[in-house]
């Protein structure tokens, strides 16, 4: 059969490989990376990280970044938290909901109920933004998916607060953060040696904070991510059964005519 | 064989053949003599189809959920990820599907540009598949806005903008097209009405591109015409089929390894931001598959000459085969143009990454001297070559290199039999 200069193909995919590499490296270069339960192929999220997360969310991060695309049953379905159906219809009764209008034309408000939205802190993006010094704090639904580094740049950037280099100036309500980019950041470190006290008794370091927050995060921004995982797999050992199979009658079909394929 | 009479079996099959000759056509596609040695580079054009009717199926279910209004659009992607049953499925298949399409449709035309397919006769074959090119870098530009993130807004900016650098009438043309001052809900609203119309006129022209294809017939590796149908060819049903099956097969397992183990990766992050008007980000960068194309808009410092680059790098391709000279198709009897075959692949890709770049020192020098080699490429490089090489023995017939080659000629007699 014809010979595919081969030697120069490979030189091509060589050629790509290097071109790629700091595409796909450049800005996560120096994150800090963590070993992350749903990094791998089979990877799941860890339950009590995620429920953890969602504590550290909900008494800390809560007061200023809304989480607009979820609802309090999905931190009951499958893949997510798992909390009990009991734990989410406590979860979402905690919060009043502003609904309406009712029959005689009034709004309202009522206990919160699984299928609601998150409650956002603020009624709108201007809101928000004025009450945070003119930073608008980013919903949280899909941030790990809007970064580049996803959960690694999140979890850098709680764990990057330190003291500004001598001769750096800040003006007020700014801070320095090693992994922003200009290195300010407008949010105060948010995660403080004790600030949270875990229901399930592990101890609320500001590392373990950080990792769980970025868990449930993660699971925030793909909620699918576990049955996607799983599905994939069986995908795929599926198609290669059946290739292998498709491949086997091709060989049986062509070998009655005297050519290589 | 193929192009003999068919009469149907039964008397109804009959009946209805004589009224609409779908059975003909029907037999035709399965008899179709197509050339035996044709590699897997051939496969492309299956799997190209199998991308096509992916993206359309798909679509009609994404449409069904998607809502194309600036408020909520973003809104709507969200909703279909999670809370539409396998939402995230279709849409990843989705985007994902965009770029496994232009990864087969690089490859195809690749294919062609080695193996000599656009030259006579196969012209028009070239010039449609052309067509259809254009139109899928449309819709994909076009399908990239619908989730209104932050690079879907700016890029439909960058390149909507492109057409005020026309003179006098390009400010009112972008303003027609944007249906408003700036890109805005209209613009939306447009794009999410043409993104649903290509995908059939794309399915149109596959079909003049198949039709113009089964004139001539294949070309095949070592490009020279076969008598049709003959012992250097097979029907097309079930050696190109099983074939094809089997090549497109391994391309789905790479697919579903992007689907379901990293659907963000050949996307951006940002546009997981909702777009916002009043935040330009900091690198306005398209999908890597109009990044060469990007380059060469980039690399030029005058607006309307980037323009015009950057349109005349594609419609060059149009009098291709009219700029290669060469009588001999396939490059595997080229040997001065094979080795540029690699250069020009080599520069693609590198136009490809400054592509990506940001447009300033080492970069754009790189830039410029790949966009002044692409067009070097086929003004210069074709022609000359075609005029001055001297090719290798071109062999009379598919079969002959095997028979001369000590191949069983007892296995060669069989074969007559056969066919």
């Amino acid at each position: 059969m014809i010979k595919f200069n081969s030697k120069k193909l490979l030189i091509s995919i060589f050629v790509i490989l290097i071109f790629t590499k700091p595409i796909l490296s450049a800005e996560n270069n120096d994150l800090l990376k963590v070993n992350w339960s749903f990094k791998e192929l089979t990877g799941k999220f860890d339950r009590a990280s995620l429920q953890r997360g969602f504590q550290v969310y909900k008494e800390v991060c809560s007061s200023c970044h809304s989480m607009q695309y979820l609802s309090y049953r999905n931190l009951g379905e499958p893949g997510g938290p798992e909390f009990t159906l009991e734990e989410v219809k406590a979860i979402a009764a905690s919060v009043e909901i502003d609904d309406g209008p009712d029959s005689q034309g009034e709004m309202f408000t009522r206990p919160g109920k699984p299928s609601d939205k998150f409650k956002s802190p603020y009624p709108n993006v201007e809101a928000s933004t004025a009450a945070n010094g003119g930073a608008y704090p980013p919903d949280m639904s899909v941030l790990v998916k809007a970064r580049p580094g996803g959960a690694d740049y999140m979890y850098s950037v709680l764990m990057g607060y330190e003291d500004p280099p001598a001769g750096m100036k800040l003006d007020d309500g700014v801070y320095y953060n090693k992994y922003m980019i200009g290195k300010k950041i407008k949010m105060s470190a948010p995660l403080l040696e004790g600030i949270v006290e875990y229901a399930d008794g592990t101890e609320a370091s500001v590392d373990q904070m950080a990792k769980d927050v970025t868990t449930f995060l993660a699971w925030a921004a793909e909620p699918e991510l576990e049955i996607r995982h799983k599905t994939g797999i069986k995908v795929i050992i599926y198609l290669i059964l059946l290739t292998i199979l498709v491949y086997l009658s091709m060989k049986k079909i062509w070998s009655r005519i005297d050519s290589e394929i | 064989m193929s192009d003999q009479e068919y009469i149907p079996k039964s008397k109804a099959a009959k009946w209805f053949n004589d009224r609409l000759p779908l059975l003909t056509l029907g037999a035709h596609l399965t008899d179709y003599p197509t050339p035996k040695n044709l590699n897997y580079w051939w496969t492309f054009g299956g799997i190209l189809t199998f991308c096509l009717l992916t993206q359309i199926i798909t679509g009609i279910v994404l449409a069904m959920h998607y809502v194309a209004h600036a408020d909520l659009a973003f809104a709507s992607v969200e909703h279909i990820m999670r809370n539409v049953n396998y939402g995230w499925l279709i849409r990843y298949i989705h985007s994902n599907g965009a770029s496994m399409f232009f990864l087969a449709v690089y490859i195809h035309i690749f294919r062609s540009l080695f193996y000599g397919s656009y030259k006579s006769p196969r012209e028009v074959i070239w010039i449609i598949g052309l067509l259809i090119y254009l139109l899928m870098m449309a819709t994909a530009f076009m399908g990239y806005v619908l989730p209104w993130g932050q690079m879907s807004f700016w890029g439909a900016t960058v390149i909507t903008s492109l057409f005020s650098a026309i003179p006098l009438v390009g400010e009112s043309i972008t303003t027609w097209l944007w249906g408003a001052y700036s890109v805005d809900n209209p613009t939306l609203n447009r794009f999410f009405s043409l993104h649903y119309l290509f995908p059939f006129l794309i399915l149109g022209l596959v079909v003049l591109h198949i039709w113009a294809l089964h004139v001539p017939g294949n070309n095949n590796p070592i490009g020279i015409d076969i008598k049709k149908p003959s012992k250097d060819t097979v029907p097309f049903h079930p050696y190109i089929t099983i074939k094809d099956a089997f090549a497109l097969l391994m391309f789905m397992i790479i697919f579903a390894g992007f689907v379901f183990f990293s659907p963000n990766v050949l996307g951006h992050s940002d546009n997981y931001i909702p777009a916002n008007p009043l935040v330009t980000p900091a690198h306005i960068v398209p999908e890597w598959y109009l990044l060469p194309f990007y380059a060469i808009l980039r690399s030029v410092p005058d607006k309307l000459g980037g323009v015009i680059l950057m349109f005349g790098s594609i419609f060059i391709l149009f009098v291709l085969p009219w700029l290669d000279t060469s009588k001999v198709r396939s490059a595997v009897f080229r040997p001065i143009y094979r080795n540029f075959y690699w250069i020009f692949i080599v520069d693609v890709l590198m136009l490809g990454y400054m592509g990506a770049m940001p447009a300033e020192g080492i970069y754009l020098v790189l830039a410029r001297v790949g966009t002044i080699y692409y067009f070097l490429h086929f003004i210069v490089v074709l022609p000359v070559v075609g005029l001055l090489e001297k090719t290798d023995p071109v062999p009379m017939s598919i079969s002959e290199p095997v028979l001369s080659g000590g191949a069983n000629p007892s296995l060669a007699k069989k074969d007559n039999d056969k066919i």
